[in-house]
């Protein structure tokens, strides 16, 4: 932290009384498929963030179906354990179906 | 000019102005997510414009497309309503012309849907899904912002008091409201009246906001006579087709 945001300045961001909350958006882009995280936005409750969520991200006719979370809700995994998390599942190929010829028919696969 | 384009012609200016008004909070509006939401309005507004001065034109048989309509007219031959072309202020000014405007706008449009002009009545019923939620839109904000805190309250409520009068031209009737209400394309203008005051009164005590006394100004932007303001708005607005008659990119 810098010394100027220590003492409660802004770095020389415009200052704002309060920020607006931070929330998480997610679209179904159209029945039978799950919502999709697409990105954030500010609002000042849920009401707001999902007419604010149709404006900026379904503009071009991207949704049928839009979710908000508010991104403090949110609890992530820890990018530093990345080796003990993660690592261990790229060499398992059985894991992996990918043995099974799959039909043309068959989509969202 | 027959009063069918003269008529038509109203609409398309109102979507037409007020779209070019919205148009100038991009990269000024108060958030982000403003910005774009009045944007995408403005260029909902602009997409109506299109399709009644199209019309219009097709109408008057003169061979003037919607570019001609909307980039080589003067002050005098729009039909917006005075409100619409007023600068935009702050935004709780450009909120409440918005919504006094989007209540009548919806309001016109259900009844326009059953004109006996099927052009007239596909047009209204396409134009009718975006202006309910331009409604939506800023009567959330007029409640936000009127109930809002002391500052956001006392705008708002100047705000109204300054846009109020000119509303009065919603309701005014002349001679081309009264022939196409009679041929059954149009409406009489003074029916919305109670039906808008009714529902724009009930959004205004939501928002704490007191509805101001009626006046006697009527303005008469849909007959051909603006405001100083209109001039500036269309210089900006034709410059380029002014001075590139025909561009195109």
């Amino acid at each position: 932290m810098s010394e100027d945001e220590k003492q409660g300045g802004t770095g020389g961001r415009r200052p704002l009384v309060q920020e607006w909350p931070l929330w998480e958006v997610f679209i179904r882009s159209k029945q039978g498929l799950d919502h999709k995280h697409c990105g954030s936005l500010h609002a000042t409750d849920a009401k707001q963030a999902i007419q604010m969520a149709r404006d900026v991200y379904t503009r071009r006719n991207e949704g049928v179906s839009i979710w908000v979370v508010p991104s403090n809700a949110i609890t992530a995994s820890d990018p530093g354990e990345r080796e003990a998390f993660v690592d261990p599942m790229a060499d398992k190929i059985f894991r992996h179906p990918t043995f099974y010829e799959l039909p043309d028919e068959v989509k969202h696969m | 000019m027959s009063a069918k384009v003269e008529y038509v012609l109203r609409f398309g200016d109102n979507s037409l102005i007020l779209g070019q008004r919205l148009a100038e909070w991009l990269g000024h509006a108060p958030v982000l997510e403003e910005d774009i939401a009045s944007a995408n309005i403005s260029l909902d507004l602009i997409g109506q414009a299109r399709l009644w001065l199209t019309l219009a034109g097709r109408i008057e048989g003169k061979g003037r497309d919607e570019d001609r309509l909307a980039y080589h007219r003067e002050q005098q031959d729009f039909r917006n309503f005075t409100l619409l072309e007023l600068p935009n202020g702050d935004y709780a000014y450009t909120v409440v012309r918005r919504f006094l405007f989007d209540a009548w706008h919806c309001l016109a449009l259900d009844a326009l849907s059953g004109s006996h002009d099927t052009d007239i009545a596909a047009i209204a019923a396409k134009s009718r899904k975006e202006a309910e939620y331009h409604r939506l839109h800023s009567g959330d904000w007029l409640v936000r912002l009127g109930d809002g805190t002391g500052e956001s309250h006392a705008r708002t409520q100047a705000a109204l008091e300054l846009q109020w009068r000119y509303t009065a031209e919603f309701f005014d009737s002349d001679a081309v409201d009264a022939e196409m209400a009679e041929s059954g394309a149009g409406f009489a203008a003074a029916s919305l009246r109670d039906e808008w005051l009714e529902e724009v009164t009930t959004v205004l005590a939501e928002a704490t906001l007191k509805v101001p006394a009626a006046a006697k100004f009527v303005s008469h932007g849909k007959r051909g006579r603006h405001s100083e303001h209109l001039s500036r708005l269309l210089a900006e607005m034709q410059v380029l087709q002014r001075t590139h008659p025909g561009a195109k990119w």
